[in-house]
């Protein structure tokens, strides 16, 4: 384990108000030792980017059961890309398809948990794939 | 793991023996447990249900949700569902409308007609009820913030139809405390959002009589994670702010009281599912009797909703979901309620197809038709188990509905985040006991399947370019219509957002003029703030 730790944004993009999840992952990740900031639900592309510049975070977790899974990934890796911080991690959670899902990794997201994946799950994953940005 | 589950059959090894909600029961229970026989059905505090005969006079409103797409696509599943026997419309909306903005705004890219059907604009509301006669058919309709400008489209709709508002009969659930709790809709803050919510039961008092102004909302609350003492509670505590509010206005709540409705959760936990809506009547009754003295029993009497519960529902095998809802939606029956929606087997993945939806109304069908369970009324009345859980549930709630009324009220708890911190802690133990396999959700930590994952079974795909139709028809309209005339009617918003006066009235003017969902709630914005997620973890 790093002296540091991770800096992880769980982030809810959309205009759903389905946070059960995410909160439950922010939680979560913060009982495995993470630093965990939350933004809260109805969040735009453009302020979950301005958010993990910010607070300069290691990895950012989406949480979208709304269906715009196609619509705002895409859009919040541009916003990334545009703030100079494309290196930063972004995976995430929801009702997400399978060829969807392959979609979205092909754009660039690193995972996607389906329904019924465990918190014990994404603590895993997070602590072999991501690492402190310098 | 997979093929090999752990045996969970050796239950004498289980440290207790409790509900889903960590309700811990005795072995068996006797005479000593309960409290002594119940009043008839029908008869206050109404325990065994709101009528004496119950389903023997007819059964409950077989009422499906549903929502998709544009207008012109909802409206033919309508006509579907009409046709196969439903009694009575329900109303999904889109994200955008729900949360006050048009298709054609910044904030609705991606979700234009995805989880529900996409209203900006009367034309809209207009193609969505075509061919239907208002005054012929319920309809309920689940928005809350954005409600007050959908009822008044109902209303105008309705109106064109030429039907007298004196006739039209639904619900719209417009309970904003709890999206304040659970389902976490909302433009402006609690204290205004009261506001708009009591001019609408004021307004449908007085012009629209037989029109449900408010369900008092279980379901999202429960959804978000709460237990099902939890769920009782807030939803009763909410009622309890509404009522407070009405009164303060003025009004009789032996006059608004009998247009109160409510809607629960069905979950999992079959005795415990029961014994909540049993306990809910007697809660209810009470409260209005003896906390806002009304006197007659219409106005003591809580007529439910239930739906089956769309998170115990798994992506995993989803064809067991039609168990896990034939045995929701049977709870829900025997618990003597008013109206039902069965959750359809895909819906962990998508809005339902026709296929699914269908499966799940046969489901009502074949239990109204086929158990027999709609015989006689209250079969669990007087079982020793039901009337003792009957009454923890009831001294549970009453216990957090005490917690509230020190806090200050319904509204103080929120402003302070009670319900919400509860709800969360208890959505976070839950996921634990998953996590742990305390809990076994069959399909899903446990019994899994040795084949591939994913659906084995269609789901519904909503077209991209339905938001691309809907973004012009908005712009068309704004174009079409007397600008000036719009602007006097959202000028006549604003003044009654200032002055206090029912808004209900200017509103179904803006609606008249083509003022749109999303500028009529710009109105709210400006007036009466915008409120943000505190973002409690």
């Amino acid at each position: 384990m790093s002296e540091t730790k991770l800096r992880i944004l769980v982030a809810k993009p959309g205009l759903d108000g389905h946070d059960r999840g995410a909160k439950i992952i922010a939680r979560a990740l913060r009982d495995a030792g993470f630093e965990v900031i939350y933004t809260g639900l109805h969040q735009t592309p453009e302020m979950i980017a301005e958010a993990a510049v910010q607070e300069d975070v290691d990895a950012i977790g989406l949480s979208i059961l709304s269906g715009a899974h196609m619509t705002l990934f895409p859009k919040i890796l541009d916003q990334l890309g545009s703030k100079g911080c494309g290196d930063v991690p972004l995976f995430g959670g929801g009702i997400i398809p399978d060829d969807d899902i392959n979609e979205l990794k092909k754009l660039g997201v690193k995972e996607i948990f389906t329904p019924g994946a465990s918190t014990q799950d994404i603590v895993g994953w997070i602590n072999e794939n991501v690492s402190p940005r310098d | 793991m997979a093929g090999q589950p752990a045996r969970k059959d050796d239950r004498k090894g289980r440290p207790q023996f409790s509900t889903i909600s960590g309700m811990e029961l005795d072995e068996c229970y006797g005479p000593e447990d309960v409290s002594g026989p119940a009043p008839n059905p029908g008869e206050y505090p109404f325990t065994r249900g709101v009528y004496p005969s119950m389903y023997r006079g007819k059964t409950w409103t077989m009422r499906q949700f549903a929502g998709f797409g544009s207008a012109r696509d909802t409206n033919e599943r309508f006509k579907y569902l009409l046709a196969n026997g439903t009694h009575g419309l329900s109303t999904a909306f889109d994200m955008p409308t729900l949360m006050g903005y048009d298709a054609d705004s910044e904030r609705s890219l991606g979700e234009v007609g995805r989880e529900g059907v996409a209203v900006s604009t009367i034309d809209d509301m207009a193609v969505l009820f075509d061919g239907i006669q208002l005054d012929q058919v319920t309809t309920s309709m689940t928005v809350n913030c954005s409600a007050s400008i959908l009822l008044a489209m109902y209303l105008v709709v309705a109106e064109r139809q030429g039907c007298d508002w004196k006739n039209l009969g639904g619900t719209i659930q417009n309970d904003m405390f709890k999206e304040f709790i659970a389902q976490k809709e909302w433009i402006c803050p609690p204290e205004p959002s009261l506001r708009i919510v009591t001019d609408m039961i004021e307004f449908c008092t007085k012009e629209v009589p037989r029109w449900h102004p408010v369900s008092i909302s279980g379901y999202h609350i429960r959804e978000a994670g709460s237990t099902a003492v939890q769920e009782l509670a807030f939803t009763l505590a909410d009622g309890i702010g509404y009522v407070q509010a009405a009164v303060e206005r003025g009004l009789d709540p032996d006059e608004f009281g009998p247009r109160l409705s409510f809607f629960f959760n069905v979950h999992n936990d079959f005795l415990e599912e029961i014994a909540k809506i049993r306990a809910a009547r007697r809660l209810w009754a009470k409260i209005m009797r003896e906390r806002f003295g009304a006197k007659t029993d219409r106005a003591c009497l809580m007529r439910t909703h239930c739906q089956t519960s769309g998170v115990s529902l798994t992506a995993q095998q989803p064809l067991n979901n039609v168990v896990r809802v034939a045995i929701q939606a049977l709870a829900g029956v025997l618990a003597g309620t008013q109206s039902l929606h069965t959750n359809s087997l895909d819906e962990t993945y998508a809005l339902p197809t026709e296929e699914a939806v269908t499966v799940a109304l046969r489901t009502q069908q074949i239990i109204a038709e086929e158990t027999g369970v709609v015989n006689t009324a209250d079969p669990f009345g007087g079982s020793y188990a039901m009337e003792a859980l009957t009454d923890r549930m009831e001294a549970e709630a009453q216990a957090y509905i005490d917690r509230i009324d020190e806090l200050g009220g319904i509204l103080r708890a929120i402003e302070i985040g009670f319900p919400q911190r509860e709800i969360s802690d208890a959505a976070f133990d839950f996921q634990v006991a998953t996590d742990n396999a305390d809990y076994v959700t069959v399909g899903m930590n446990g019994y899994r399947s040795t084949g591939a994952a994913g659906p084995s079974i269609e789901t519904l795909k909503i077209d991209m370019a339905i938001e691309k139709n809907q973004v012009d028809s908005v712009k068309r309209v704004r174009a079409n219509r007397d600008a000036a005339k719009a602007e006097t009617a959202l000028d006549a918003v604003r003044a009654a957002a200032d002055d206090g006066t029912n808004l209900m009235p200017p509103i179904i003017d803006a609606v008249r003029a083509s003022c749109t969902v999303g500028e009529i709630s710009d109105v709210f914005r400006e007036k009466f703030g915008v409120y943000g997620d505190p973002a409690w973890i």
